[in-house]
Protein backbone atom coordinates (compact mmCIF):
# COMPACT_ATOMS: atom_id res chain seq x y z
CA UNK A 1 0.00 0.00 0.00
CA UNK A 2 2.74 2.39 0.93
CA UNK A 3 4.72 2.02 -2.29
CA UNK A 4 2.13 3.01 -4.32
CA UNK A 5 1.15 6.44 -2.61
CA UNK A 6 4.55 7.72 -2.32
CA UNK A 7 4.95 6.99 -5.91
CA UNK A 8 2.09 8.94 -7.12
CA UNK A 9 2.83 11.32 -4.53
CA UNK A 10 6.35 12.40 -6.36
CA UNK A 11 4.09 14.35 -8.70
CA UNK A 12 1.21 13.66 -12.11
CA UNK A 13 4.71 13.69 -14.00
CA UNK A 14 6.39 10.79 -12.70
CA UNK A 15 4.95 7.53 -13.97
CA UNK A 16 6.20 4.40 -13.53
CA UNK A 17 7.02 1.79 -16.19
CA UNK A 18 4.84 -1.15 -16.38
CA UNK A 19 7.03 -3.44 -15.33
CA UNK A 20 7.41 -1.82 -12.29
CA UNK A 21 3.75 -1.47 -11.23
CA UNK A 22 3.07 -4.99 -12.04
CA UNK A 23 6.35 -5.86 -9.50
CA UNK A 24 4.43 -3.33 -6.97
CA UNK A 25 1.19 -4.96 -7.45
CA UNK A 26 2.82 -8.24 -6.68
CA UNK A 27 4.17 -7.28 -4.05
CA UNK A 28 0.75 -5.98 -2.55
CA UNK A 29 -0.79 -9.13 -3.56
CA UNK A 30 1.42 -11.38 -2.73
CA UNK A 31 -0.26 -13.27 0.70
CA UNK A 32 -3.60 -12.94 -0.49
CA UNK A 33 -2.63 -14.48 -4.61
CA UNK A 34 -0.12 -17.56 -2.17
CA UNK A 35 -3.75 -17.50 0.05
CA UNK A 36 -6.16 -18.71 -3.11
CA UNK A 37 -3.25 -21.04 -4.20
CA UNK A 38 -3.53 -22.78 -0.88
CA UNK A 39 -6.78 -22.71 -0.67
CA UNK A 40 -7.19 -24.46 -4.48
CA UNK A 41 -4.87 -26.62 -3.13
CA UNK A 42 -6.67 -27.59 -0.28
CA UNK A 43 -10.27 -28.01 -2.48
CA UNK A 44 -8.50 -30.30 -5.19
CA UNK A 45 -9.29 -33.84 -3.58
CA UNK A 46 -12.93 -32.24 -2.47
CA UNK A 47 -13.45 -31.39 -6.30
CA UNK A 48 -12.57 -34.94 -7.07
CA UNK A 49 -14.08 -36.56 -4.49
CA UNK A 50 -17.11 -34.58 -6.19
CA UNK A 51 -16.57 -35.39 -10.03
CA UNK A 52 -15.89 -39.14 -8.81
CA UNK A 53 -19.25 -39.86 -7.51
CA UNK A 54 -20.49 -39.39 -11.38
CA UNK A 55 -18.09 -41.47 -12.83
CA UNK A 56 -19.59 -44.62 -14.55
CA UNK A 57 -17.01 -47.26 -13.16
CA UNK A 58 -16.70 -51.28 -13.33
CA UNK A 59 -15.22 -52.47 -10.12
CA UNK A 60 -12.75 -49.82 -9.41
CA UNK A 61 -13.43 -45.70 -9.08
CA UNK A 62 -9.90 -44.97 -9.86
CA UNK A 63 -9.43 -43.68 -13.28
CA UNK A 64 -12.25 -41.67 -15.22
CA UNK A 65 -14.78 -43.94 -17.25
CA UNK A 66 -17.34 -42.23 -18.30
CA UNK A 67 -20.42 -39.61 -16.65
CA UNK A 68 -23.65 -41.10 -15.20
CA UNK A 69 -26.30 -39.77 -12.38
CA UNK A 70 -27.05 -43.54 -11.57
CA UNK A 71 -24.78 -43.24 -7.35
CA UNK A 72 -26.47 -40.21 -6.93
CA UNK A 73 -30.06 -41.66 -7.76
CA UNK A 74 -29.36 -44.83 -5.30
CA UNK A 75 -26.45 -43.92 -3.02
CA UNK A 76 -27.19 -46.98 -0.75
CA UNK A 77 -27.06 -49.02 -3.69
CA UNK A 78 -24.01 -50.71 -2.32
CA UNK A 79 -24.20 -53.20 0.33
CA UNK A 80 -23.08 -51.98 4.04
CA UNK A 81 -22.13 -48.16 2.82
CA UNK A 82 -25.60 -46.53 4.40
CA UNK A 83 -25.39 -49.03 7.15
CA UNK A 84 -21.92 -47.35 8.31
CA UNK A 85 -23.14 -43.90 7.39
CA UNK A 86 -25.86 -44.18 10.11
CA UNK A 87 -23.90 -45.75 12.95
CA UNK A 88 -21.32 -42.93 12.38
CA UNK A 89 -24.31 -40.58 12.42
CA UNK A 90 -25.65 -42.05 15.71
CA UNK A 91 -22.45 -42.76 17.23
CA UNK A 92 -21.30 -38.51 16.51
CA UNK A 93 -24.56 -37.72 18.03
CA UNK A 94 -24.17 -39.77 21.23
CA UNK A 95 -20.69 -38.54 21.92
CA UNK A 96 -21.51 -34.84 20.88
CA UNK A 97 -24.01 -34.56 22.92
CA UNK A 98 -22.20 -36.59 26.16
CA UNK A 99 -18.71 -35.06 25.44
CA UNK A 100 -20.32 -31.45 25.30
CA UNK A 101 -22.38 -31.32 28.72
CA UNK A 102 -18.96 -33.06 30.39
CA UNK A 103 -17.04 -30.57 28.81
CA UNK A 104 -19.06 -27.48 29.26
CA UNK A 105 -18.94 -28.69 32.88
CA UNK A 106 -15.44 -28.51 33.14
CA UNK A 107 -14.71 -25.69 31.41
CA UNK A 108 -17.31 -23.81 33.94
CA UNK A 109 -15.25 -25.18 36.79
CA UNK A 110 -11.89 -24.41 35.36
CA UNK A 111 -12.85 -20.62 34.37
CA UNK A 112 -14.65 -19.56 37.25
CA UNK A 113 -13.38 -21.47 40.45
CA UNK A 114 -10.06 -21.83 42.26
CA UNK A 115 -9.68 -25.43 43.60
CA UNK A 116 -6.78 -28.10 44.87
CA UNK A 117 -5.81 -29.86 41.53
CA UNK A 118 -6.38 -27.20 39.11
CA UNK A 119 -3.18 -27.80 37.78
CA UNK A 120 -3.34 -31.69 37.30
CA UNK A 121 -6.62 -31.21 35.78
CA UNK A 122 -5.22 -28.65 33.51
CA UNK A 123 -2.49 -31.77 32.41
CA UNK A 124 -5.39 -34.02 32.30
CA UNK A 125 -7.50 -31.79 29.87
CA UNK A 126 -4.92 -30.93 27.56
CA UNK A 127 -2.45 -34.60 27.37
CA UNK A 128 -5.16 -36.11 25.32
CA UNK A 129 -5.04 -33.67 22.28
CA UNK A 130 -1.12 -33.89 22.34
CA UNK A 131 -0.96 -37.86 22.20
CA UNK A 132 -1.34 -39.52 19.05
CA UNK A 133 -4.37 -41.23 17.88
CA UNK A 134 -2.55 -44.63 17.06
CA UNK A 135 -1.53 -44.32 20.91
CA UNK A 136 -4.88 -43.66 22.56
CA UNK A 137 -6.39 -46.66 20.07
CA UNK A 138 -3.98 -48.87 21.07
CA UNK A 139 -4.20 -48.32 24.78
CA UNK A 140 -8.06 -48.60 24.51
CA UNK A 141 -7.59 -51.86 22.57
CA UNK A 142 -5.94 -53.53 24.95
CA UNK A 143 -8.27 -52.48 28.00
CA UNK A 144 -11.30 -53.32 26.07
CA UNK A 145 -10.07 -56.74 24.87
CA UNK A 146 -7.93 -57.57 28.42
CA UNK A 147 -10.27 -55.87 31.03
CA UNK A 148 -13.12 -54.70 30.04
CA UNK A 149 -14.44 -57.62 27.75
CA UNK A 150 -14.57 -59.90 31.41
CA UNK A 151 -17.35 -57.41 32.64
CA UNK A 152 -19.38 -58.47 29.31
CA UNK A 153 -18.30 -55.29 27.07
CA UNK A 154 -16.82 -56.92 23.82
CA UNK A 155 -15.79 -54.61 20.83
CA UNK A 156 -18.56 -52.28 18.96
CA UNK A 157 -20.59 -49.93 19.21
CA UNK A 158 -20.51 -49.04 22.98
CA UNK A 159 -16.24 -49.39 22.43
CA UNK A 160 -16.77 -46.53 19.54
CA UNK A 161 -18.47 -44.10 21.71
CA UNK A 162 -16.62 -43.99 24.63
CA UNK A 163 -13.57 -43.75 22.69
CA UNK A 164 -15.17 -40.89 21.15
CA UNK A 165 -16.81 -39.47 23.87
CA UNK A 166 -13.26 -39.54 25.61
CA UNK A 167 -11.17 -37.79 22.29
CA UNK A 168 -13.65 -34.89 21.81
CA UNK A 169 -13.97 -33.93 25.43
CA UNK A 170 -10.87 -32.01 25.67
CA UNK A 171 -11.51 -30.10 22.33
CA UNK A 172 -14.84 -29.06 23.79
CA UNK A 173 -13.36 -28.36 27.21
CA UNK A 174 -10.73 -25.69 25.65
CA UNK A 175 -13.58 -24.34 22.82
CA UNK A 176 -16.13 -23.26 25.68
CA UNK A 177 -12.86 -22.04 28.19
CA UNK A 178 -11.75 -20.00 25.58
CA UNK A 179 -15.78 -18.43 25.36
CA UNK A 180 -16.02 -18.12 29.04
CA UNK A 181 -12.81 -16.61 29.25
CA UNK A 182 -13.51 -13.78 26.70
CA UNK A 183 -16.99 -12.93 29.05
CA UNK A 184 -16.87 -10.01 30.88
CA UNK A 185 -17.47 -10.76 34.61
CA UNK A 186 -19.27 -7.69 35.08
CA UNK A 187 -22.63 -8.58 33.61
CA UNK A 188 -22.68 -11.35 35.97
CA UNK A 189 -21.75 -9.39 38.72
CA UNK A 190 -24.64 -6.59 37.50
CA UNK A 191 -27.21 -9.87 37.19
CA UNK A 192 -26.14 -10.80 41.27
CA UNK A 193 -26.49 -7.39 42.36
CA UNK A 194 -30.20 -7.34 41.06
CA UNK A 195 -30.33 -10.18 43.64
CA UNK A 196 -30.48 -13.10 41.27
CA UNK A 197 -29.77 -16.44 42.71
CA UNK A 198 -26.66 -18.13 41.56
CA UNK A 199 -28.86 -20.66 39.57
CA UNK A 200 -30.92 -17.96 37.79
CA UNK A 201 -27.35 -16.01 36.90
CA UNK A 202 -26.19 -19.01 35.35
CA UNK A 203 -29.63 -20.35 33.63
CA UNK A 204 -30.21 -16.57 32.04
CA UNK A 205 -26.98 -14.83 32.12
CA UNK A 206 -23.91 -16.67 31.81
CA UNK A 207 -25.79 -19.64 29.57
CA UNK A 208 -27.34 -17.94 26.71
CA UNK A 209 -23.82 -15.69 26.77
CA UNK A 210 -21.68 -19.18 26.23
CA UNK A 211 -24.11 -21.06 23.95
CA UNK A 212 -22.18 -19.86 20.54
CA UNK A 213 -19.31 -21.06 22.20
CA UNK A 214 -21.17 -24.55 23.37
CA UNK A 215 -22.75 -24.81 19.90
CA UNK A 216 -19.31 -24.33 18.17
CA UNK A 217 -17.91 -27.01 20.37
CA UNK A 218 -20.93 -29.25 19.88
CA UNK A 219 -19.79 -28.94 15.78
CA UNK A 220 -16.13 -29.91 16.31
CA UNK A 221 -16.83 -32.51 18.40
CA UNK A 222 -19.59 -34.04 16.30
CA UNK A 223 -17.08 -33.67 13.00
CA UNK A 224 -13.94 -35.12 14.98
CA UNK A 225 -16.66 -38.17 15.82
CA UNK A 226 -17.80 -38.31 12.67
CA UNK A 227 -14.22 -38.00 10.45
CA UNK A 228 -12.71 -40.10 13.06
CA UNK A 229 -11.04 -43.66 11.71
CA UNK A 230 -7.41 -44.59 13.69
CA UNK A 231 -8.72 -44.89 17.38
CA UNK A 232 -12.51 -46.26 15.82
CA UNK A 233 -10.68 -49.23 13.70
CA UNK A 234 -8.79 -50.37 16.71
CA UNK A 235 -11.57 -49.93 19.01
CA UNK A 236 -14.84 -51.11 16.68
CA UNK A 237 -14.82 -54.70 16.28
CA UNK A 238 -17.03 -56.23 13.25
CA UNK A 239 -18.78 -52.43 13.95
CA UNK A 240 -18.36 -50.51 10.69
CA UNK A 241 -18.26 -46.51 10.40
CA UNK A 242 -18.59 -44.81 7.47
CA UNK A 243 -14.57 -44.06 7.64
CA UNK A 244 -13.95 -47.67 8.47
CA UNK A 245 -15.93 -48.45 5.15
CA UNK A 246 -14.13 -46.23 2.89
CA UNK A 247 -10.67 -47.44 4.15
CA UNK A 248 -11.56 -50.97 4.29
CA UNK A 249 -13.17 -50.53 0.73
CA UNK A 250 -9.99 -48.80 -0.72
CA UNK A 251 -8.11 -51.45 -1.20
CA UNK A 252 -10.04 -52.08 -4.25
CA UNK A 253 -11.29 -48.79 -4.90
CA UNK A 254 -14.15 -46.74 -2.99
CA UNK A 255 -17.48 -47.23 -4.59
CA UNK A 256 -18.89 -43.52 -6.08
CA UNK A 257 -21.74 -44.25 -4.06
CA UNK A 258 -19.24 -43.39 -0.61
CA UNK A 259 -17.72 -40.21 -2.94
CA UNK A 260 -21.59 -39.14 -2.91
CA UNK A 261 -22.45 -39.11 0.72
CA UNK A 262 -19.02 -37.78 1.75
CA UNK A 263 -19.48 -34.79 -0.77
CA UNK A 264 -23.16 -34.67 0.36
CA UNK A 265 -21.90 -34.34 4.27
CA UNK A 266 -19.67 -32.13 3.24
CA UNK A 267 -22.28 -29.88 1.40
CA UNK A 268 -24.82 -30.01 4.31
CA UNK A 269 -22.18 -28.94 6.73
CA UNK A 270 -20.57 -26.10 4.73
CA UNK A 271 -24.42 -24.22 4.28
CA UNK A 272 -24.60 -25.49 8.36
CA UNK A 273 -21.37 -23.38 8.93
CA UNK A 274 -22.71 -20.13 6.77
CA UNK A 275 -26.45 -20.37 8.58
CA UNK A 276 -24.81 -20.36 11.65
CA UNK A 277 -22.56 -17.38 10.50
CA UNK A 278 -25.33 -15.64 8.96
CA UNK A 279 -27.28 -15.72 12.37
CA UNK A 280 -24.24 -14.78 14.78
CA UNK A 281 -24.05 -11.93 12.60
CA UNK A 282 -28.08 -10.98 12.50
CA UNK A 283 -28.31 -11.34 16.32
CA UNK A 284 -24.74 -9.15 16.39
CA UNK A 285 -25.91 -6.38 14.27
CA UNK A 286 -29.45 -6.64 16.51
CA UNK A 287 -27.52 -5.90 19.91
CA UNK A 288 -25.63 -2.70 18.14
CA UNK A 289 -29.38 -1.84 17.69
CA UNK B 1 -4.33 -25.61 21.49
CA UNK B 2 -6.63 -23.20 23.46
CA UNK B 3 -5.74 -20.93 19.74
CA UNK B 4 -6.84 -23.77 17.51
CA UNK B 5 -10.46 -23.74 19.41
CA UNK B 6 -10.53 -20.11 19.31
CA UNK B 7 -10.32 -19.92 15.57
CA UNK B 8 -12.50 -22.60 14.87
CA UNK B 9 -15.06 -21.49 16.86
CA UNK B 10 -15.12 -17.71 17.06
CA UNK B 11 -13.70 -16.09 13.93
CA UNK B 12 -14.42 -13.11 14.21
CA UNK B 13 -12.17 -12.86 17.40
CA UNK B 14 -13.31 -11.28 20.84
CA UNK B 15 -11.90 -8.69 23.07
CA UNK B 16 -10.55 -10.30 26.16
CA UNK B 17 -12.45 -8.96 29.07
CA UNK B 18 -10.52 -8.32 32.50
CA UNK B 19 -9.96 -11.73 34.89
CA UNK B 20 -12.78 -13.04 36.94
CA UNK B 21 -12.87 -12.47 40.66
CA UNK B 22 -12.22 -16.20 41.68
CA UNK B 23 -11.49 -16.66 44.98
CA UNK B 24 -15.15 -15.53 46.54
CA UNK B 25 -16.10 -19.53 44.44
CA UNK B 26 -16.47 -21.92 46.86
CA UNK B 27 -14.59 -24.87 45.41
CA UNK B 28 -16.96 -28.26 46.38
CA UNK B 29 -19.23 -26.73 43.14
CA UNK B 30 -16.14 -26.97 40.91
CA UNK B 31 -15.16 -30.74 42.01
CA UNK B 32 -19.02 -31.55 41.16
CA UNK B 33 -18.92 -30.05 37.46
CA UNK B 34 -15.47 -31.48 37.03
CA UNK B 35 -16.41 -34.77 38.64
CA UNK B 36 -17.95 -36.58 35.35
CA UNK B 37 -15.51 -35.23 32.67
CA UNK B 38 -12.21 -36.16 35.31
CA UNK B 39 -13.71 -39.78 35.64
CA UNK B 40 -14.14 -40.35 32.14
CA UNK B 41 -10.92 -39.14 31.92
CA UNK B 42 -9.65 -41.46 34.17
CA UNK B 43 -11.79 -44.78 32.66
CA UNK B 44 -10.90 -44.09 29.33
CA UNK B 45 -7.97 -42.21 28.72
CA UNK B 46 -4.98 -42.58 31.88
CA UNK B 47 -6.47 -45.99 32.78
CA UNK B 48 -5.70 -47.69 29.49
CA UNK B 49 -2.34 -46.30 29.12
CA UNK B 50 -1.70 -48.05 32.35
CA UNK B 51 -2.86 -51.33 30.74
CA UNK B 52 -0.96 -50.57 27.70
CA UNK B 53 2.37 -50.03 29.69
CA UNK B 54 1.64 -53.53 31.82
CA UNK B 55 0.84 -55.07 27.92
CA UNK B 56 4.32 -53.71 26.96
CA UNK B 57 6.04 -55.67 29.14
CA UNK B 58 3.90 -59.06 29.30
CA UNK B 59 4.97 -62.33 27.02
CA UNK B 60 3.68 -64.24 24.72
CA UNK B 61 2.72 -68.08 25.56
CA UNK B 62 5.27 -70.18 23.28
CA UNK B 63 2.77 -71.61 20.73
CA UNK B 64 -0.20 -69.92 21.84
CA UNK B 65 -0.76 -66.65 19.74
CA UNK B 66 -3.12 -63.98 21.53
CA UNK B 67 -2.24 -65.65 24.65
CA UNK B 68 0.19 -62.97 27.53
CA UNK B 69 0.95 -63.16 30.69
CA UNK B 70 2.25 -61.02 33.27
CA UNK B 71 5.60 -60.80 33.27
CA UNK B 72 8.53 -57.80 32.75
CA UNK B 73 9.72 -58.42 29.91
CA UNK B 74 11.96 -55.43 28.63
CA UNK B 75 13.05 -57.36 25.44
CA UNK B 76 9.67 -55.91 24.16
CA UNK B 77 11.21 -52.56 24.02
CA UNK B 78 14.63 -53.64 22.97
CA UNK B 79 12.98 -55.18 20.25
CA UNK B 80 10.73 -51.82 19.17
CA UNK B 81 13.89 -49.80 19.94
CA UNK B 82 16.37 -52.00 17.45
CA UNK B 83 14.05 -53.79 15.29
CA UNK B 84 12.03 -50.51 14.32
CA UNK B 85 14.55 -47.72 14.42
CA UNK B 86 14.09 -47.45 10.82
CA UNK B 87 10.51 -46.63 10.94
CA UNK B 88 10.72 -44.64 13.52
CA UNK B 89 13.17 -42.38 11.85
CA UNK B 90 11.10 -41.98 8.99
CA UNK B 91 8.03 -41.12 10.73
CA UNK B 92 9.89 -38.13 12.64
CA UNK B 93 11.32 -37.72 8.85
CA UNK B 94 8.22 -37.58 7.10
CA UNK B 95 6.57 -35.04 10.17
CA UNK B 96 9.19 -33.45 9.71
CA UNK B 97 9.04 -32.31 6.44
CA UNK B 98 5.48 -32.31 6.22
CA UNK B 99 5.00 -30.10 9.04
CA UNK B 100 7.96 -27.52 7.49
CA UNK B 101 5.96 -27.34 4.23
CA UNK B 102 2.42 -26.52 6.28
CA UNK B 103 3.88 -24.33 7.71
CA UNK B 104 5.42 -22.70 4.15
CA UNK B 105 1.51 -22.89 3.14
CA UNK B 106 -0.59 -21.96 5.97
CA UNK B 107 1.67 -18.79 6.88
CA UNK B 108 0.52 -16.61 3.85
CA UNK B 109 -2.63 -18.02 3.94
CA UNK B 110 -3.14 -16.82 7.78
CA UNK B 111 -1.51 -13.64 7.18
CA UNK B 112 -3.36 -12.99 4.18
CA UNK B 113 -6.66 -13.89 6.33
CA UNK B 114 -5.81 -12.04 9.59
CA UNK B 115 -4.08 -8.85 7.36
CA UNK B 116 -5.32 -8.57 3.56
CA UNK B 117 -9.03 -10.01 3.89
CA UNK B 118 -10.89 -7.78 5.64
CA UNK B 119 -15.02 -8.78 4.35
CA UNK B 120 -13.38 -11.69 2.48
CA UNK B 121 -12.16 -12.98 6.13
CA UNK B 122 -15.20 -14.67 7.10
CA UNK B 123 -15.40 -16.77 3.61
CA UNK B 124 -11.98 -17.98 3.58
CA UNK B 125 -12.18 -19.30 7.03
CA UNK B 126 -15.17 -21.33 6.14
CA UNK B 127 -13.08 -22.29 3.16
CA UNK B 128 -10.18 -23.54 5.39
CA UNK B 129 -12.75 -25.81 7.84
CA UNK B 130 -15.10 -26.57 5.15
CA UNK B 131 -12.57 -29.45 3.47
CA UNK B 132 -12.68 -31.30 6.84
CA UNK B 133 -16.36 -32.23 6.63
CA UNK B 134 -14.99 -34.51 3.75
CA UNK B 135 -13.94 -37.99 4.93
CA UNK B 136 -10.45 -37.14 5.57
CA UNK B 137 -10.38 -40.70 3.78
CA UNK B 138 -12.04 -40.16 0.74
CA UNK B 139 -9.86 -37.03 0.09
CA UNK B 140 -6.26 -38.85 0.88
CA UNK B 141 -7.77 -41.36 -1.86
CA UNK B 142 -8.52 -38.35 -4.15
CA UNK B 143 -4.47 -37.82 -3.94
CA UNK B 144 -3.74 -41.26 -4.95
CA UNK B 145 -5.82 -40.30 -7.98
CA UNK B 146 -4.43 -37.11 -8.51
CA UNK B 147 -0.81 -37.90 -8.04
CA UNK B 148 -0.86 -41.34 -9.78
CA UNK B 149 1.23 -42.35 -13.39
CA UNK B 150 -1.77 -41.46 -15.81
CA UNK B 151 -3.01 -38.37 -14.03
CA UNK B 152 -2.34 -34.68 -15.16
CA UNK B 153 0.92 -33.75 -12.06
CA UNK B 154 3.32 -36.47 -13.38
CA UNK B 155 2.01 -35.94 -17.27
CA UNK B 156 2.90 -32.51 -16.15
CA UNK B 157 5.91 -32.78 -14.29
CA UNK B 158 7.21 -35.68 -17.13
CA UNK B 159 6.83 -32.86 -20.02
CA UNK B 160 8.65 -30.28 -18.10
CA UNK B 161 11.50 -33.14 -17.32
CA UNK B 162 11.25 -32.70 -13.75
CA UNK B 163 10.46 -36.16 -12.03
CA UNK B 164 13.03 -38.52 -13.46
CA UNK B 165 11.96 -41.10 -11.29
CA UNK B 166 8.92 -41.00 -13.36
CA UNK B 167 6.67 -41.98 -10.50
CA UNK B 168 4.86 -40.12 -7.28
CA UNK B 169 2.42 -42.47 -5.79
CA UNK B 170 3.82 -45.31 -3.72
CA UNK B 171 7.04 -43.49 -2.95
CA UNK B 172 8.13 -40.69 0.13
CA UNK B 173 7.25 -38.04 -1.90
CA UNK B 174 3.79 -39.05 -1.95
CA UNK B 175 3.34 -39.51 1.55
CA UNK B 176 4.81 -36.68 2.44
CA UNK B 177 2.21 -34.72 0.28
CA UNK B 178 -0.29 -36.98 1.80
CA UNK B 179 1.01 -35.45 5.28
CA UNK B 180 1.28 -31.86 4.63
CA UNK B 181 -2.14 -31.97 3.14
CA UNK B 182 -4.34 -33.33 5.75
CA UNK B 183 -2.78 -31.77 8.75
CA UNK B 184 -2.42 -28.07 7.30
CA UNK B 185 -5.72 -26.33 8.39
CA UNK B 186 -4.12 -27.70 12.34
CA UNK B 187 -1.26 -25.09 11.20
CA UNK B 188 -3.26 -22.57 9.87
CA UNK B 189 -6.22 -21.74 12.38
CA UNK B 190 -3.53 -21.11 15.59
CA UNK B 191 -1.21 -18.91 13.24
CA UNK B 192 -4.54 -16.73 11.96
CA UNK B 193 -5.77 -16.79 15.40
CA UNK B 194 -2.23 -15.47 16.95
CA UNK B 195 -1.91 -12.89 14.10
CA UNK B 196 -5.73 -11.69 14.54
CA UNK B 197 -5.08 -11.32 17.69
CA UNK B 198 -2.28 -9.13 17.16
CA UNK B 199 -2.57 -4.96 16.82
CA UNK B 200 -1.51 -4.00 13.38
CA UNK B 201 -0.51 -0.79 14.67
CA UNK B 202 2.71 -2.18 16.07
CA UNK B 203 3.24 -3.45 12.45
CA UNK B 204 2.75 -0.07 10.99
CA UNK B 205 4.95 1.14 13.54
CA UNK B 206 7.76 -1.13 12.00
CA UNK B 207 7.57 0.37 8.70
CA UNK B 208 7.03 3.82 10.45
CA UNK B 209 10.77 2.88 12.19
CA UNK B 210 11.97 2.58 8.48
CA UNK B 211 12.25 -0.87 8.75
CA UNK B 212 11.79 -2.62 5.00
CA UNK B 213 8.89 -5.13 4.48
CA UNK B 214 11.43 -8.20 5.79
CA UNK B 215 12.64 -6.71 8.56
CA UNK B 216 9.42 -5.63 10.06
CA UNK B 217 8.24 -9.18 9.34
CA UNK B 218 10.90 -11.03 10.80
CA UNK B 219 11.35 -8.81 14.37
CA UNK B 220 7.89 -7.86 14.38
CA UNK B 221 5.11 -9.79 12.72
CA UNK B 222 6.78 -13.63 13.45
CA UNK B 223 7.42 -12.62 16.85
CA UNK B 224 4.01 -11.83 17.60
CA UNK B 225 2.74 -15.13 15.71
CA UNK B 226 4.96 -17.50 17.90
CA UNK B 227 2.33 -18.52 20.29
CA UNK B 228 0.35 -19.56 16.94
CA UNK B 229 3.22 -21.22 14.91
CA UNK B 230 4.28 -23.29 17.91
CA UNK B 231 0.69 -24.59 18.65
CA UNK B 232 0.32 -25.02 14.85
CA UNK B 233 3.42 -26.68 14.30
CA UNK B 234 2.83 -29.40 17.50
CA UNK B 235 -0.89 -30.02 16.21
CA UNK B 236 0.62 -30.52 12.87
CA UNK B 237 3.45 -33.10 13.76
CA UNK B 238 1.89 -35.20 16.23
CA UNK B 239 -0.85 -36.72 14.53
CA UNK B 240 1.44 -36.76 11.53
CA UNK B 241 4.10 -39.13 13.46
CA UNK B 242 1.25 -41.27 14.32
CA UNK B 243 -0.40 -41.37 11.31
CA UNK B 244 -0.60 -44.69 8.92
CA UNK B 245 -3.23 -44.14 6.40
CA UNK B 246 -1.30 -41.73 4.27
CA UNK B 247 1.44 -44.09 4.18
CA UNK B 248 -0.72 -47.03 3.39
CA UNK B 249 -2.54 -45.21 0.85
CA UNK B 250 -0.31 -43.64 -1.00
CA UNK B 251 3.13 -44.87 0.12
CA UNK B 252 5.19 -47.67 -0.92
CA UNK B 253 5.26 -51.51 0.12
CA UNK B 254 8.24 -51.35 1.70
CA UNK B 255 10.03 -48.80 3.99
CA UNK B 256 6.59 -47.95 6.15
CA UNK B 257 6.29 -45.58 9.49
CA UNK B 258 5.73 -46.62 12.72
CA UNK B 259 2.25 -46.40 13.07
CA UNK B 260 1.54 -48.93 10.39
CA UNK B 261 3.81 -51.30 12.03
CA UNK B 262 1.78 -50.73 15.60
CA UNK B 263 -1.56 -51.07 13.63
CA UNK B 264 -0.37 -54.06 11.81
CA UNK B 265 0.89 -55.47 15.03
CA UNK B 266 -2.28 -55.35 16.79
CA UNK B 267 -4.55 -55.96 14.16
CA UNK B 268 -3.05 -58.11 11.95
CA UNK B 269 0.01 -60.08 13.20
CA UNK B 270 -1.20 -62.87 15.78
CA UNK B 271 0.61 -62.30 18.94
CA UNK B 272 1.86 -58.73 18.21
CA UNK B 273 0.73 -56.72 21.06
CA UNK B 274 3.19 -56.74 23.70
CA UNK B 275 6.17 -54.90 21.05
CA UNK B 276 3.20 -53.45 19.62
CA UNK B 277 2.64 -51.95 22.89
CA UNK B 278 6.26 -51.18 23.71
CA UNK B 279 6.03 -49.20 20.20
CA UNK B 280 3.02 -47.29 21.00
CA UNK B 281 4.72 -46.07 24.30
CA UNK B 282 7.84 -45.15 23.00
CA UNK B 283 6.33 -42.91 20.34
CA UNK B 284 4.31 -41.24 22.97
CA UNK B 285 7.50 -40.69 24.98
CA UNK B 286 9.12 -39.97 22.18
CA UNK B 287 6.36 -37.40 21.37
CA UNK B 288 6.09 -36.00 25.00
CA UNK B 289 10.35 -35.38 25.12
CA UNK B 290 10.18 -33.50 22.14
CA UNK B 291 7.06 -31.44 22.55
CA UNK B 292 8.20 -30.29 26.16
CA UNK B 293 11.98 -29.67 24.79
CA UNK B 294 10.46 -27.83 22.05
CA UNK B 295 7.73 -25.48 24.43
CA UNK B 296 10.78 -24.95 26.78
CA UNK B 297 12.81 -23.71 23.73
CA UNK B 298 10.00 -21.33 22.05
CA UNK B 299 7.10 -21.90 24.42
CA UNK B 300 5.15 -19.05 25.96
CA UNK B 301 2.60 -19.00 28.82
CA UNK B 302 -0.44 -19.19 26.15
CA UNK B 303 0.24 -23.29 24.72
CA UNK B 304 -1.38 -25.12 27.99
Amino acid sequence: MSTTTTTTANGPAYRPSAAKRAQVWLANHFAMLTAILVLLYLFLPVAYTFAFSFNDHGKTNIVWQGFTWEHWQDPCGVPGVCGSLVTSLQVGAISTLVATVLGTMMALAMVRYRFRGKAASNVLIFVPMATPEIVMGAALLTIFVQGFSNIGISLGFTTIVFAHIMFCLSFVVVTVKARIQSLDPRIEEAAQDLYASPMQTFWKVTFPLILPGIAGAAMLAFSLSFDDFIITNFVSGNESTFPKFVYVASRRGIPAEANVIGFSMFVLAVLLVVGAQFVGSVRASRVKE
Amino acid sequence: MTALAHAAVDPGGVDPAPPAPEAAKRSWTAYLLLLPGVLWLGVFFLLPLVQLAAVSLQSRYPGFAGYYYRDLNFANYASALTDYAPHFARSFLYAGLATLLAFALAYPLAYAMAFKAGKWRNLMMICVIAPFFTSFILRTFAWSQILADEGWVVGGLELLHLLPGGQIINTPVAVVAGLTYNFLPFMVLPIYASLERADPRVIEAGGDLYANGFTTFRTVTLPMSMPGVLAGTLLTFIPAAGDFVNMELLGPQQGKMVGNVINDQFLAIPGGYPVAAALSFTLMAAILVMVFLYVRRFGTEELV
